[in-house]
């Protein structure tokens, strides 16, 4: 193909066509564009002009250029090569002098001086609309990740079903460029429940429009089927079809029947459950393919039972294949471990996710989705607590450089991420006073005002809650003992007037929880989205 | 990010040292509050008057400074009192009792003319 450098398109051109002498003398000159002429780059003429001192005569140039010939037929008699910093960046064509006399050496220099005016200003033209043309594209991009967010979250369960001797968790964290990662809960007859976990191949509003679509015949088929390997059959019949080119997904489909705790089970390609069972870890194994490849594909159902204190883990390939920056893999064996180790199934998320971010360390940026669904069978005797489990959707997660004054920086971001959760007036002033307070610690206590070591900020949200965390790098700091400041005290001058932090941040939120490992320290605000009564004393 | 920086202006409204607070009440504020009081009772009014109307936010820091200077004033036998404080700043003030040691009033004609014993 002929192509055109970007550079080159935009060269000046004038073609002063000879006119018949018959025409009045004092008819304004006519003005006419020539014709574009194509220059390929890899043309001998490009090399010539970049190394040309001035005008170029091109009726005595001799080359073998396809491009010279074009400039020829077009009426080009001279051209001046417009160069800027030894990069040619367009030409100034000309025709024929109107007076049909040879250009003479002063309209040569006339012509040199003002190519050496012209072209860096062309040069920072160009550059001004590359510029343009970047920040248009990547709004573009922004607006395309919005949109596949949007899609994504339209289709997430709002709530967890609420099964009496059960606990349900479950997380979504989207990476940047959204995945098609997708959970869901479908109500089924004699009161079963059907559990799905899918992973659509791709990103961005492709996936989450073929994982809606997967969303919406999981939800029509699964009640009329009920079988798991009858269900995963059908819906690959139906996306086969439909599926754009080198797309499939993964899907993990189990129905569980809560009064006995048995799951049956059926997998088209997605991740092996986990269950942590009191012999220690097993895995939910049968094989199928992924949903949308082939057509008339049969799917293994197999079934478990689940005991009193059993938990299964559902996972996307986010967790498991997210990698540190030596490229090594977090990895499924780990998943695995931490599986048999958790009591239950929102201390198994929570865990899966800290010892994630220890792994890939702070400030790297989230490969793909995670999606983690438990099931787990409370223990004879445990008692549930009212509500049933909690999903919850990441809605903001950033870190700030610890430098006093921050803190305003991470309580604007945190107000951002929880517009949508209707906290408002007095509740939300006392949500961003205990960002500002937990951030100001943690950037003065924990990181020790030291720039270089971020103060790292989650914003999740359940259904009842919003609940920010934020993380410093000073581990095993210990946590000291909320008490009320002794006001009298520092009037008379016997204390410190200082000390109010932690006294503040307690009574601001609905709850404060605090952990410490060896590295960190996380103090977690929680604040019910609607106001309970008498929630605080 | 740099929010609006703290000042304080002084006035006398009445032999009532006025001052009027803007911005925010962090650390940053220290020597500017101070002097602000310096200034406020160079005559020796018996009664400072916080005006807390241009006051975009206060932190625990803030909260220090304010302790302070509360402190500082006591000492002198002064009364301070305080308006135009937003509602989520008076539940601070009640929550950290400073409220029980400075009169909060709605707007600064009630804060000056209060009585002695209301504050």
């Amino acid at each position: 193909m002929t192509t055109i450098p970007s550079n080159l398109r935009r060269v000046l051109r004038r073609e002063p066509r000879v006119r018949p002498t018959t025409e009045p003398v004092a008819a304004p000159p006519e003005r006419v564009e020539a014709p574009p002429v194509e220059i390929a780059p890899n043309d001998p003429l490009v090399a010539y002009f970049s190394g040309a001192t001035g005008a170029v005569d091109i009726g005595a140039l001799q080359l073998d250029s396809p491009a010279l010939e074009g400039l020829r037929e077009a009426g080009i008699k001279l051209v001046v090569p417009l160069v800027s910093q030894g990069e040619l960046i367009g030409l100034l064509n000309l025709g024929p002098r109107r007076s049909e006399q040879e250009y003479s050496a002063d309209d040569r220099k006339l012509l040199n001086d003002l190519a050496g005016h012209a072209a860096p200003a062309v040069r920072v033209a160009q550059l001004v609309r590359e510029q343009e043309a970047e920040v248009r594209q990547r709004e573009r991009i922004e607006q395309e990740l919005r949109v596949a967010q949007l899609i994504q979250q339209q289709f997430l369960p709002h709530e967890l079903p609420d099964l009496a001797g059960w606990k349900l968790a479950a997380y979504y964290g989207p990476a940047r460029e959204v995945g098609g990662d997708f959970y869901d809960f479908i109500k089924l007859p004699d009161d079963q429940i059907g559990i799905v976990v899918g992973d659509v191949t791709d990103k961005g509003v492709p996936a989450a429009l073929v994982m809606a679509t997967t969303h919406s015949i999981l939800r029509a088929e699964a009640p009329r089927l009920v079988a798991p390997s009858a269900v995963l059959k059908r819906v690959n019949d139906l996306l086969v079809d439909e599926m754009p080119a080198h797309m499939f997904v993964t899907c993990l489909y189990a129905v569980l029947d809560p009064a006995t705790g048995q799951l049956r089970y059926a997998n088209a390609g997605h991740n092996v459950p986990y269950v942590s069972t009191e012999d220690g870890v097993t895995e939910l194994r049968a094989t199928g393919m992924p949903l949308g490849l082939l057509p008339d594909m049969d799917y293994e159902e197999k079934q478990a039972t689940l005991a009193p204190g059993d938990t299964v883990l559902l996972h996307s390939d986010g967790l498991a294949e997210a990698h540190n920056s030596e490229r090594e893999m977090f990895g499924f064996p780990l998943v695995a471990t931490l599986t048999g180790e958790a009591s239950d199934g929102e201390v198994l998320i929570d865990r899966l996710l800290k010892e994630l971010q220890e792994f890939t360390g702070p400030g790297v940026d989230q490969e793909d989705d995670i999606t983690l669904v438990t099931i787990g069978r409370r223990a004879a005797g445990a008692a549930a607590p009212a509500g049933g489990g909690t999903a919850e959707r990441e809605l903001a997660a950033f870190e700030v450089p610890s430098e006093p004054g921050n803190e305003r920086q991470a309580i604007d971001r945190v107000v951002e991420a929880v517009a949508g959760l209707g906290l408002a007036g007095e509740r939300l002033e006392r949500l961003k006073t205990a960002v500002g307070e937990a951030t100001m610690n943690a950037i003065e206590h924990g990181n020790g005002n030291r720039p270089e070591l971020p103060v790292e900020v989650r914003v999740v949200a359940d259904q009842t809650d919003v609940k920010v965390r934020i993380t410093d790098q000073g581990g095993e700091r210990a946590i000291p003992e909320v008490e009320a400041p002794d006001l009298e005290a520092k009037l008379a001058g016997l204390q410190t007037p200082r000390g109010w932090g932690l006294f503040l941040i307690q009574n601001m939120v609905d709850g404060l929880e605090t952990a410490v490992n060896e590295h960190h320290h996380t103090i977690e605000l929680v604040m019910h989205l609607k106001e309970v009564p008498d929630a605080r004393s | 990010m740099p929010g609006a920086e703290f000042g304080a202006e002084v006035r006398s409204h009445d032999s009532t040292g006025v001052i009027d607070l803007h911005g925010e009440i962090n650390l940053g504020a220290d020597q500017d509050l101070a002097a602000a009081y310096e200034e406020a009772v160079r005559d020796d009014p018996r009664t400072v008057v916080l005006n807390f109307a241009g006051v975009e936010y206060i932190n625990s820091t803030g909260i220090a400074l304010i302790v302070g200077l509360l402190a500082r004033a006591r000492k002198e036998h002064r009364t301070v009192r305080a308006f135009g404080l937003s509602e989520h700043y008076r539940q601070i003030f009640a929550i950290t009792r400073l409220s029980d040691f400075m009169g909060i009033y709605p707007d600064e004609d009630s804060a000056v003319t209060a009585t002695a014993a209301a504050s």
